[in-house]
């Protein structure tokens, strides 16, 4: 159990990192999937604690959103990447106050 | 019968919506729709007037339905006396601001059909206000009086049309929250006290802790004294009425602003007639300071607009002062100065507003010597001017009069302030005149055309009135009187 | 008796013309001189009614409807029923204003036959004779102030008549506004009425009067003076008479000579009951008086403008009128008995001066005149005869009006009265010199003017005015006319003149009112008839002259007290409200704004700057959460 939930972290941390430090589109984008998928095992490792299903259903739940999330998330990418040739997102400022 | 009357414009409204809008042909036949539409609210007024039983103080054809039970909101409308007056100027003013409009320029090739169905909403939602005897029904209702009005001035109004628009919504939004405190405090209240019930009827049954009237009295009187214009709460008019069109001005000042007055009546001194009381003597200084003020204003005012936005605050201090006066005299002037004002200030509107257009300047100095190509304008503007100041023989005089005289037997030293005004109204009125249409014809005044018959057929119909009850007012005092003691019955 | 026809005729009159259109441009002025006849000729049916009655059976009450209620009468609620009293102060009144009124109706058609508004002059004519009459038939003060309103209405339109004349236009503004000061104090007094007495009726006001306390009567009978005093320009508020010549010089005659002006005289003697029961109102009356009479006489010598030199006159007259209303019972016929007579020397003056006007192409000046007994001989015969009534030649019925106000004023107080009798000195002083520079001595005039007497249908006026001039006196005969005002203003008291314990005959006071007028008229054909005019006005006058030339600087302390203070006060307030007052509240929604766009430099647009806001809220949120959990 412990170990599951300090993978959980680690993956968590990992991934939160990444979205703070690079600048690559794509990377910050994988960084959020693992972030997610942190969750999920963390979701699944207390159902299989607690020996019911509600952590197994949000992890669905999860899977259902990140791939929603994926389709859009990369379609936004590719367009970004064909208008300016460059997937910097600290290149993306047009939408500042 | 009174939902009938504010369905017809409100309904009528969507219709004028629904139809093409696009080139001038089909605008116009948005324009003769909405005419024909509060033509037909006129008519089933008129009929509402004429079922009226003149004598009983109280409400008549009252209508209740249960509207959101767990607040004890009702839709419950009835007409009295001072309901019917105010109904009448709203009816009445429509159909002439309609016509009066047929020809405004609207800024950006914008729509006609939008404007004038925003018109017919204002005037159903006006007849609402004016009939609700439900407390929250009349909030709901007077709040969305400012929506139609918003996009009027921000939308079809001139120069710093949106600022002024926002103007208008903010200073109006404020009074509105306090107002809103108010009908919550009120549900309060009235729950407390057994059931929650927003009715009129049943709010007067509670007796209020002298504090908590005080309290719930302040929060209405906040609106009001925005909505009608109060000194120092009155800066926001002639912002708003030097950008609106003129049709948009005379709707906002002649109709809604009565919201204010007609609402301190039925929600301030009705339902707390202790705390009216107890405000009278600072809400009569403050009105005699807004006559005195408004009047000033209007002489030392350059622009036409602004002017007669000024003279409008002048107006509105009688009216208030005569309320809160507390006599048969003064408050039943008060009401017909409500319908009398709302008159003269159209009929000064209107054709000040059709001299700036053709002239396409404001400024009282863009004219001169008017009044040889152009006598006919030059003489309704002096009848709407000498209304204005309050001339015997025309309608305002006796309602000035019944405030001034019943003001005089409560408070010597305040109706005599106030009778000062009538020297500074003679000024502001005959200044503008001489300076617009005496004199020699200026070289920039020549582009002014005189009145159209359209404009004419627009205008005689406020002058008949005025004169007519200038001399014959007594049916509207008849109307006005049982209700008024009923009221005043109430007070301590 | 059907009293409302006399106000309906000019009434229908004025709205028929007012709204008919342009085609009755051509017969207009016959529709509105008939209307005025019509009701002259309904007052005289109305009189011989009125004679034939009882002599105390002489006021008839009629009401028309209810014009303004807020409940039933006598119950304490306002009410004012539209009604008129047809009495024999009222029979007088209508007979002057639709006889002197219908004259100068005719007089018109001949004066304005050029003016291509002459019609809409005609409606403003008929709405100033239906006001006029409303004033003296109302039954309520409340009414009276309805006509009251309406003839100041119908002066502003009339001297504002040639509105493209910027003078003419400030002249009707400022006539409207000094007039509204005084109305102030007539509307202060009705309501002071209905407060105390709890109605307006003149009658029931006059009733009341025994029962109320002396201050209340007083505080009444001071109010009503300022409105008198601004309607029948009095001092102070005497300033816009004079302007008031720059309307067409029929209005002048009919308005602010022979009838609206006199409406002060009226007010206070219809409300005798008021100032009966008041000494310090009366002496008012009368201090009032005896100032405008010396000023007005004043402003009258050293006025080169023939309409000026009149309106001077004018106001003087009207002083004479008020200081004998101001001395009670003793007065108040006379008063009335001068008012008549005035009206028609003074309309017949003023008439005449139009017709010398229209002689010399609209020049006012008298500088300009000379000689023109020659070419006006109708006029100058006219005049003449109004010359030798107003300044109370033997005989003429300026003689006899005049005569009763010294005398009644001598036995009131021989300080007052010598004043009186001084001022009709002054009159015939200044009415010899206007006569001396316009008919007398050499001509003046220039080459290209070509004077030549007025078309019968004005002279016609001239000549019956005159007449009436002359033979106005005989009202007197018998005390005709004391008697016959006795049932409204009560019996005529006559004080006998006492001065060092001497009793004065009346014929003694006549002889020196006539001695002093013989002096005055000698002095100004000494002055203007036998030595040359100059052609223009001197300028090297003594301080006396250049006082009165300037109206005795009532504008300048007009403009000093109100005028200014009023403006800079208005335009200061209209820019502080807009600038201030406005920018005070809205500056408050701008700090909410500047505060707004402080926070929007957050928003950089680095994504990563915003992840880092998100986790930092996260983080917080974990905190704060553990914070609770850990409690």
């Amino acid at each position: 159990m412990n170990d599951l939930l300090s993978l959980s972290m680690i993956l968590f941390t990992i991934g939160a990192v990444g979205v703070l430090v690079r600048r690559n589109a794509l990377i910050v984008f994988m960084c959020v999937e693992l972030m997610l998928n942190a969750t999920n095992l963390a979701f699944v490792a207390f159902a299989r604690e607690h020996g019911n299903l509600d952590g197994q259903l949000a992890a669905f739940f999860v899977m259902v959103v990140a791939a929603a999330e994926v389709v859009v998330g990369l379609a936004i990418i590719i367009a970004i990447h064909r208008s300016r040739g460059s997937i910097s997102v600290d290149e993306v400022r047009q939408v500042r106050g | 019968m009174i939902s009938l009357l504010a369905a017809v414009p409100i309904v009528g409204a969507l219709l004028v919506t629904l139809l093409p809008r696009g080139n001038r042909s089909q605008q116009l036949v948005a324009r003769h729709a909405a005419l024909g539409v509060s033509l037909v609210a006129l008519a089933v007024a008129l009929v509402a007037a004429a079922r009226f039983d003149v004598d009983a103080g109280g409400y008549q054809m009252v209508e209740e339905h249960s509207w959101i039970e767990p607040l004890g909101a009702w839709y419950s409308v009835g007409l009295n006396g001072i309901g019917l007056t105010l109904v009448l100027l709203t009816v009445i003013l429509t159909p002439v601001v309609l016509l009066a409009a047929y020809r405004d320029e609207l800024p950006g090739n914008r729509s006609a059909n939008s404007y004038v169905a925003w018109m017919l909403v204002l005037e159903g939602l006006a007849i609402l206000v004016f009939t609700a005897t439900d407390a929250f029904l009349f909030y709901v209702a007077f709040e969305a009086t400012l929506v139609p009005i918003y996009f009027l001035i921000g939308s079809y109004g001139g120069k710093g049309r949106q600022k002024a628009a926002l103007t208008f919504l903010l200073y109006n939004l404020l009074g509105g929250l306090l107002m809103l405190a108010a009908v919550v405090g009120l549900y309060v209240v009235s729950a407390d006290a057994g059931e929650a019930s927003y009715r009129l009827a049943d709010l007067s049954q509670i007796a209020f802790g002298e504090n908590t009237e005080k309290l719930l009295f302040l929060g209405f009187m906040a609106a009001f004294a925005v909505k009608a214009p109060l000194w120092p709460f009155h800066t926001w008019l002639p912002e708003a009425a030097a950008s609106a069109t003129p049709a948009t001005s005379v709707l906002m000042v002649s109709v809604i602003d009565k919201v204010g007055t007609f609402g301190m009546i039925r929600w301030g001194l009705e339902l707390f007639p202790g705390a009216a009381d107890w405000a009278s003597p600072t809400i009569m200084a403050l009105a005699v300071v807004s006559i005195v003020y408004g009047a000033l204003a209007a002489i030392g005012s350059t622009d036409i607009r602004r002017l007669v936005a000024y003279t409008s605050v002048s107006h509105f201090g009688f009216i208030i002062l005569g309320i809160f006066a507390f006599t048969q005299t003064s408050t039943s002037g008060s009401v017909l100065y409500m319908f009398n004002h709302g008159l003269s200030t159209a009929a000064l509107f209107l054709v000040t507003g059709i001299m700036i257009s053709r002239r396409g300047s404001a400024e009282i100095s863009a004219f001169g010597g008017v009044q040889k190509i152009a006598p006919v304008m030059s003489g309704i503007l002096l009848i709407a001017g000498l209304s204005s100041l309050s001339l015997p023989g025309l309608a305002p005089f006796v309602s000035e009069f019944l405030v001034l005289a019943g003001t005089f037997t409560v408070n010597v030293p305040l109706a005599v302030i106030a009778t000062l005004g009538i020297v500074l109204a003679a000024v502001y009125v005959l200044v503008l005149y001489q300076r617009t249409m005496t004199g020699p014809l200026t070289e920039q005044a020549k582009v002014v055309t005189d009145l159209t018959a359209r404009e004419v057929a627009a205008l005689t119909p406020l002058v008949v009135v005025i004169i007519g009850l200038g001399l014959f007012p007594q049916p509207m005092l008849d109307l006005v009187n049982p209700a008024v003691a009923l009221v005043l019955g109430g007070l301590p | 008796m059907i009293i409302w026809l006399l106000v309906a005729f000019p009434a229908l009159g004025a709205a028929l013309l007012l709204t008919w259109g342009k085609e009755s441009d051509r017969f207009g002025h016959l529709i509105a001189t008939a209307a005025s006849a019509a009701s002259f000729v309904w007052g005289l049916v109305l009189f011989v009614q009125l004679l034939g009655r009882d002599h105390d059976d002489r006021t008839v009450t009629e009401s028309l409807f209810t014009w303004i209620s807020t409940g039933p009468q006598g119950s304490g609620a306002f009410h004012v029923e539209m009604s008129f009293v047809y009495d024999p102060l009222a029979a007088l009144f209508v007979l002057l204003i639709t006889g002197v009124g219908t004259l100068i109706h005719v007089y018109s058609i001949g004066y304005m036959e050029h003016d291509d508004r002459r019609r809409r002059f005609f409606a403003f004519l008929n709405l100033f004779v239906a006001a006029m009459l409303v004033l003296v038939l109302a039954g309520d003060y409340l009414v009276l102030f309805l006509g009251w309103e309406g003839v100041g209405l119908a002066s502003y339109l009339l001297i504002g008549f040639w509105q493209h004349k910027p003078s003419a236009a400030a002249a009707a503004k400022k006539a409207f506004v000094v007039n509204r000061v005084g109305d102030i104090g007539m509307a202060l007094a009705i309501m002071l009425m209905f407060k105390e007495f709890g109605t307006t009726e003149i009658a029931a006001v006059g009733d009341s009067v025994a029962g109320a306390t002396a201050n209340t009567i007083t505080a009444l009978g001071l109010l009503l003076l300022l409105g008198a005093c601004g309607k029948s320009a009095q001092v102070p508020l005497q300033s816009w008479l004079l302007d008031a010549m720059e309307g067409p010089t029929p209005v002048s005659a009919l308005i602010h000579a022979a009838t609206m002006v006199t409406a002060g005289v009226y007010l206070v003697v219809r409300s005798n009951a008021i100032f009966d029961a008041s000494e310090t109102a009366r002496t008012a009356v009368v201090i009032v008086g005896l100032v405008t009479l010396i000023a007005g006489a004043i402003i009258g010598c050293a006025k080169d403008d023939i309409k000026k030199a009149l309106a001077g006159s004018t106001m003087s007259q009207i002083g004479y009128m008020m200081l004998a209303a101001g001395l009670g019972p003793a007065g108040y016929a006379f008063a009335i008995f001068h008012l008549v007579t005035h009206g028609f020397f003074k309309a017949n003056m003023f008439l005449g001066a139009g017709s010398v006007m229209h002689a010399m192409d609209d020049d006012v000046n008298m500088r300009h005149y000379g000689a023109l007994r020659t070419a006006l001989p109708v006029t100058f015969a006219t005049f003449g005869l109004g010359y030798l009534a107003i300044i109370g030649f033997p005989g003429f019925s300026g003689f006899f009006s005049k005569d009763k106000i010294i005398e009644a004023a001598l036995a009131h107080n021989v300080w007052i009265g010598l004043a009186t009798v001084l001022g009709a000195g002054i009159t015939a002083f200044y009415m010899t010199r206007l006569m001396a520079m316009t008919f007398a001595g050499q001509k003046r005039w220039k080459d290209e003017v070509h004077p030549h007497e007025s078309p019968r249908v004005m002279t016609v006026p001239l000549m019956v005015l005159a007449a009436a001039s002359v033979l106005g006196g005989i009202l007197l005969l018998g005390d005709w006319i004391t008697d016959w005002l006795e049932p409204v203003v009560g019996h005529t008291e006559h004080h006998e003149v006492v001065i060092g314990g001497v009793e004065l005959a009346p014929i003694a006071v006549s002889a020196l009112v006539t001695l002093v007028v013989a002096a005055g008229v000698a002095i100004a054909w000494a002055t203007y008839g036998r030595r040359e005019v100059e052609g223009e006005t001197p300028e090297k006058v003594s301080i006396l002259t250049r006082f009165a030339r300037n109206d005795l600087y009532g504008d300048t302390v007009n403009e000093w007290v109100a005028v200014r203070p009023t403006m800079g006060l208005a335009r200061g307030l209209a820019r502080f409200d807009q600038h201030g007052l406005h920018r005070a509240i809205t500056g408050f929604v701008e700090l909410i704004g500047e505060g707004a766009t402080a926070m929007r430099s957050w928003q950089n647009g680095f994504v990563r700057s915003y992840a880092l806001g998100v986790f930092l809220g996260a983080l917080a949120l974990t905190l704060a959460l553990l914070v609770v959990i850990w409690r």
